[in-house]
């Protein structure tokens, strides 16, 4: 089904894309309720050649099977400590895939298993804001950029509010008030104050999108309120918001990486990047290694959603080409 | 221009109380007894600790303490430490002078280095210098800032030996260069691409082809006319980044050993000392909305179109 779209679309995707988009979107939109067709076949269409997209895209694949059965890539418990593996020894990088291939933390511990168990915090931690943020986010967007006047107003105040407030800052003052914290005790803090973005996006796209003739034809018909903002608002306004929480999606990572780096984050018995690049910190001078391969994972991760997020930005919008 | 500015500022109220609001109640609602702290292990006074939460206005109702707070901070009060009973705004001008150098010199990198770096990378778009550019980016945005400064203090500074790897003295601009460029690199990221992304956009415009057609030296076309009229939202995020990096300075300054407002607050969020996160955060606010207001305002002498009624 997206071939033949693709072969008809080709030639003229590029240059007609951008501006027929909203029309193309509304008449298409018949047989798969709410979802527009054209917009994302030809994205997808667009994307599946990229290398741009396929290399992260295969990576955070591999990164989500890891997250999800870290233990199909080790034989080692991640806990399991052992002070007669002694950190100073330098990684010998020959064995691959065995415990110690990576070398050993100050505890003792496989940095390779602790690396590969740490990534289910990251992933579950970004993927979990970053829903709760565009839900949360459309949500107010939506509703502010819709009714306009008194509920706009207000709204936005309340944007603008939350906008004020030093975002590490603040999700530092949240955990600090909790002994523990879980991957979901964290996954609340960001999303508390990071939902604002995609609320000003989608409020914006709401806006732009209520004065389109559709919207109009919709409501001459008598559909109701709710029935024009989820089948005909929402739909279209979705495509900006995805790409914005997608490009957030990294930042997240790296703000779960920051907390716990400054022991505010995910705390113990929970196994996290930033976590063992905290208590590695003491051993930079003699022992790098236990800082450094975690930290490169960590940055591939957030490359990797922040390249795919770049990636769907191109494709869903032809005109920033 | 005038009615603006007062209208701008009218604005900012409700947007001051609210933030403040928030971080007042989620500091005060902490658990944790910071006056009962003060008797550690031993036994504490119950009269004497009763004594001192009424002199700090702590016994009253949370609305009514805020209320206080919030009178208190416009008449430039910004609270008392419960611990060392020092006055807030001490403590605050203490460590402010090291936190203003640091966050100056890393805005300085950002703005001349990621202009630079955005505009060589626009005006070659296409290009590998341009690729180059980009991947720098993608980079310095990916790797986090506590990675980038142990790199730094590692390499340059432990084993290579060519600066010092901590500041022992906030006040030696080249001990600052490594927590700075530290501190910037992810703005500076922002800049680049941002830059880029505006000249590229602005490089075919009429007005460039008018401007060669008049026969300018290039030097003239791209400062005065490229330049000028790509640099409105990159003087946006500027400006809002500043208030970002006074707090992003909180992991900086803890790597490099530097006493400014970042250390302070990670020391007083850590000993439940409220007055002091509260105050410290509702500084970074204002600063935060003032810079808002000036950047609004440079908008119409970068762009003559733009005026304020």
């Amino acid at each position: 089904m997206p071939e033949a779209r693709a072969t008809i679309g080709k030639k003229e995707a590029v240059p007609s894309g951008g501006g027929a988009v909203p029309a193309a979107v509304a008449v298409d939109a018949g047989p798969a309720p709410g979802k527009p067709r054209s917009l994302w076949s030809d994205a997808w269409h667009d994307l599946r050649r990229k290398p741009s997209f396929v290399i992260p895209a295969l990576i955070i694949l591999l990164l989500l099977v890891v997250a999800a059965f870290p233990g199909w890539f080790t034989s080692v418990s991640p806990r399991a400590a052992d002070l007669t593996n002694n950190y100073l020894r330098e990684p010998e990088l020959t064995h691959f895939f065995s415990p110690e291939w990576l070398g050993y933390n100050q505890q003792g511990q496989s940095i390779w298993a602790r690396m590969l168990y740490g990534t289910r915090a990251s992933i579950v931690i970004g993927v979990a804001v970053t829903v709760l943020v565009t839900v949360l986010g459309s949500l107010v967007g939506m509703l502010a950029g819709y009714f306009g006047g008194w509920v706009d107003a207000l709204l936005s105040r309340v944007i603008d509010i939350f906008l004020g407030i030093p975002f590490l800052l603040g999700a530092m003052v949240i955990l600090v008030s909790f002994d523990t914290r879980t991957e979901w005790t964290v996954t609340f803090a960001l999303a508390f104050l990071g939902w604002t973005t995609v609320a000003r996006v989608m409020r914006g796209s709401v806006i732009s999108i209520k004065q389109s003739d559709y919207v109009a034809a919709a409501r001459s018909l008598g559909a109701g309120t709710s029935r024009i903002l989820l089948r005909h608002v929402l739909p279209n306004a979705m495509a900006p918001v995805i790409v914005v929480a997608m490009i957030a999606l990294g930042g997240y990572i790296t703000a779960e990486a920051v907390l716990s780096f400054l022991g505010i984050g995910l705390s113990e018995p929970s196994i996290s990047w930033g976590g063992d690049i905290n208590r590695a910190q003491g051993q930079i001078r003699i022992a790098e290694h236990i800082l450094l391969y975690p930290s490169i994972l960590l940055s591939i991760t957030i490359l990797s959603f922040l390249m795919l997020g770049d990636a769907v930005r191109d494709a869903l919008d032809p005109k920033l080409r | 221009m005038g009615r603006y500015v007062v209208r701008r500022l009218l604005q900012m109220i409700p947007v001051f109380i609210g933030s403040t609001f928030i971080i007042f109640m989620m500091m005060y609602a902490l658990p944790g007894d910071p006056v009962r702290a003060l008797w550690g292990e031993r036994a504490p006074d119950e009269a004497q600790m009763a004594a001192i939460k009424a002199d700090l206005g702590l016994d009253d109702p949370i609305l009514l303490q805020y209320w206080n707070y919030l009178v208190g901070l416009v008449q430039g009060d910004f609270g008392t430490q419960i611990q060392s009973r020092r006055e807030v705004i001490d403590v605050i001008s203490d460590a402010l002078p090291a936190t203003l150098r640091l966050t100056a010199l890393a805005f300085l990198i950002t703005a001349v280095v990621g202009i630079g770096l955005g505009l060589l990378a626009g005006l070659r778009a296409g290009k590998k210098t341009d690729r180059g550019i980009l991947f720098l980016s993608l980079l310095l945005i990916s790797v986090p800032v506590f990675v980038i400064g142990y790199l730094y203090q590692t390499y340059p500074g432990v084993k290579w030996g060519w600066i010092t790897p901590t500041v022992r003295d906030s006040e030696n601009w080249g001990e600052l260069l490594l927590p700075a460029l530290a501190l910037a690199s992810l703005s500076l990221a922002y800049v680049m691409r941002l830059t880029r992304s505006t000249i590229v956009e602005n490089r075919r415009a009429d007005y460039m082809r008018t401007a060669r057609a008049k026969g300018l030296p290039q030097r003239r076309v791209v400062g005065n006319h490229l330049l000028r009229n790509s640099l409105i939202p990159v003087v946006t995020f500027l400006g809002v980044d500043l208030g970002n990096l006074m707090a992003g300075a909180i992991v900086t300054e803890g790597i490099f050993n530097i006493n400014g407002i970042g250390r302070t607050v990670y020391e007083a969020l850590n000993a439940r000392e409220g007055a002091t996160v509260v105050g410290v955060v509702s500084f970074i606010i204002i600063v935060y909305l003032v810079i808002a207001l000036l950047v609004d305002l440079l908008y119409a002498v970068l762009d003559p179109r733009i005026r304020y009624a």
